[in-house]
């Protein structure tokens, strides 16, 4: 088998948060101790141009990354407790007719975003439970089972990377509103239609393969040899030593069901079922600007929060996330 | 271990379940036993939940787009072949070429905002030596943001009065209020302008890691030829990018040819099918038909798009395969 080491596992590591967090601390001293090598060496950042200029980058850098990355943020998180006219007439204005507090109350209860952020809650849990399923029952019986037909299925895996998502939609649709299960039943308006095309990621089983393709092999062969069956190795062995993996197809998995639009819409046309994303653009017209900003507010709170707990797992993953558009 | 206690070669799965009716061969029952205590069905039992999904949402789906993009499909009756019609008629519409100008036009400019920037601000991310990951969350901040919620944020943006949020800092230097999504000459720029900022994030995030790939002896190595800071980037940073470069710029190219939140949510298409893009275009076929669904149409046309994006596809896959992707 391939002996270099998959770029997952490097990505990834057998590490926790706590010791990324302890990781990066030292990098920052080392950092400031002596500098890693990058474009401009010491010796250029001695010249007082390269200074001022350094000087500039840095200003331009700190000032474009909070005017572009935090400013809608914090203008979306202003303007969800500003009157609607103070929104419409001053947009940059802080607060020149005071705090309307009661935007957010009024988006929470009037506009029902309780229910639809209740219902963004279930299908994130659910298509992350199923994805989490298919993605570790394949990965284990594909890199650590290997039945011979094992190469066929896994190829048959990776040909639907690379078929665009826009080739299902209507045939899926269609499987949605005629399953082929006994009866007359549709899985429309239920969440399972979400959920199990979600569960069908040829990119989750492509990841978690390959880093349990790195787990050692002596472990498994200890844990036979102790009498451990298929589906101890699996429970006991296997996963606890591949958290870092699953919290990355984890985090992928219930971002992707948190952004979903196209598909709730299609396959969740009664509004009681419907998530945040869908509802949104819905409740456009009939709310007030300022109570619609508000619910944007608390739509983006969760996501974001997220983000802010889970740096780490976050930003080494979309390293591996360029290849998940494919 | 024995040479019985492996499986019998080439079982095809979903076969074994039934013994073999006729008693001539009496050595298959034998066989299936040791099948099963050699692990086979135990890995079939982890396979399980992999192939329903796969099967019912990813393969037959699939082959389902290819079939009914011949056939005529309404929900009532049965569905009939009428060979390439489907593919006549999605040719002829005079739609089409507008779809396909605008999804290129979409995709150039697209390129043309959105690939050099992620690539200047890393640079110059990298090159900064203190809080680099202070930085790297503000640049990845906007990806976290829910896709819907950026677009409906970045429509009140985009508000066309003289008091509009964008209109208002025009104002400060003096540029007379935009139309932005009213007039067919500057809605494009405007979606481009706000999925550009919605994305920047995550290639920042790739090509910071790849930039730490770079081995720092190639700019000892410059410096002792005397090269400056220009030459340094120009010389070994770029090429030593370009497999990474040549990845993004493939993967950006499959993602815009699929673009649909944006021009759906920003303005349906319009002013005058200024934004009609090919999958607005299948949607429409398929989901907003006054007729029903034209099932075949958009099946037709999305076939034909996933054609030419399976070769970029298979082009990146390559390319992964032979640089890496660092």
């Amino acid at each position: 088998m391939t002996t270099t080491r998959p770029p997952v596992a490097e990505a990834v590591g057998a590490r926790g948060i706590r010791s990324t967090i302890a990781r990066r601390r030292a990098d920052r001293r080392r950092d400031d101790q002596q500098g890693d090598r990058g474009i401009v060496s010491d010796h250029d950042r001695k010249g007082r141009g390269v200074r001022l200029g350094m000087r500039g980058v840095h200003l331009a850098l700190f000032v474009g990354l909070v005017v572009a990355g935090l400013g809608p943020l914090l203008w979306l998180a202003k303007s969800a407790v500003t009157p609607t006219q103070d929104t419409l007439r001053h947009p940059l204005a802080v607060w020149p007719n005071g705090i309307d507090w009661a935007n957010i109350p009024a988006a929470w209860n009037d506009v029902h975003i309780d229910l639809f952020f209740w219902n963004t809650v279930v299908i994130a849990a659910g298509s992350w439970l199923f994805q989490l399923l298919v993605a570790t029952t394949a990965g284990y019986a594909l890199s650590v089972l290997r039945p011979r037909y094992g190469p066929i299925l896994n190829g048959a895996v990776l040909a639907t990377l690379f078929i665009p998502a826009v080739v299902l939609l209507v045939p899926l649709y269609l499987t949605i509103v005629n399953p082929p299960l006994p009866g007359d039943v549709s899985l429309l308006n239920n969440y399972l239609a979400v959920w199990l095309p979600a569960a069908a990621n040829a990119f989750n089983i492509l990841l978690v393969k390959r880093f349990f393709d790195a787990l050692p092999r002596e472990v498994f062969e200890a844990a036979r040899t102790d009498g451990a069956g298929p589906f101890r190795l699996f429970w006991s062995i296997v996963l606890p030593m591949s958290k870092p993996i699953l919290g990355v197809v984890s985090v992928f998995a219930i971002i992707a069901a948190w952004k979903d639009f196209l598909w709730p819409m299609l396959v969740l046309p009664d509004p009681a079922v419907q998530p945040l994303s869908v509802r949104l653009p819905a409740v456009q017209q009939s709310i007030e600007l300022d109570v619609f900003l508000a619910a944007l507010a608390i739509s983006t709170l969760i996501p974001v929060a997220l983000f802010l707990v889970f740096q780490g797992v976050f930003l080494r993953s979309a390293g591996l996330g360029g290849a998940v558009k494919g | 271990m024995t040479l019985t206690a492996k499986p019998p070669p080439a079982a095809p799965p979903g076969d074994e379940q039934a013994p073999p009716a006729s008693s001539g061969r009496r050595s298959r029952p034998r066989n299936l036993r040791t099948w099963v205590r050699g692990g086979g069905l135990s890995t079939l039992v982890f396979l399980t939940p992999m192939l329903f999904v796969f099967t019912i949402f990813s393969w037959s789906p699939i082959v389902q787009s290819v079939v009914m993009s011949l056939q005529e499909t309404n929900l009532l009756d049965p569905p009939t072949w009428v060979g390439l019609d489907n593919f006549v008629r999605v040719l002829n519409d005079p739609l089409l070429g507008t779809a396909i100008v605008n999804t290129l036009y979409f995709a150039a400019l697209a390129l043309l905002f959105g690939f050099p920037l992620p690539i200047i601000v890393a640079v110059l991310m990298s090159e900064v030596r203190r809080a680099k990951g202070f930085y790297s969350a503000l640049a990845y901040l906007p990806v976290v943001v829910p896709p819907v919620v950026a677009v409906l944020l970045w429509k009140v943006f985009y508000d066309a009065s003289p008091t509009g949020l964008f209109n208002t800092i025009l104002g400060w230097v003096g540029i007379p209020p935009q139309p932005w999504l009213q007039s067919s000459a500057t809605a494009m720029p405007s979606l481009v302008l706000e999925a550009t900022w919605a994305a920047a994030g995550g290639a920042i995030i790739i090509y910071l890691a790849a930039l730490l790939s770079v081995p720092p002896e190639l700019y000892d190595a410059a410096e002792v030829d005397g090269a400056s800071i220009w030459n340094k980037i120009w010389h070994v940073t770029l090429p030593q990018l370009r497999g990474i470069l040549f990845i993004m710029l493939i993967l950006q190219v499959i993602a815009t040819a699929q673009v649909f939140l944006e021009p759906f949510l920003f303005t349906g298409g319009g002013p005058n099918n200024a934004t009609v893009t090919i999958l607005l275009l299948i949607y429409r076929y398929a989901f907003q038909n006054s007729l029903g669904g034209d099932y075949g149409e958009a099946t037709a046309l999305s076939v034909m798009l996933a054609v030419v994006l399976a070769l970029l596809s298979w082009l990146y896959f390559k390319l992964t395969e032979r640089w890496g992707t660092s």
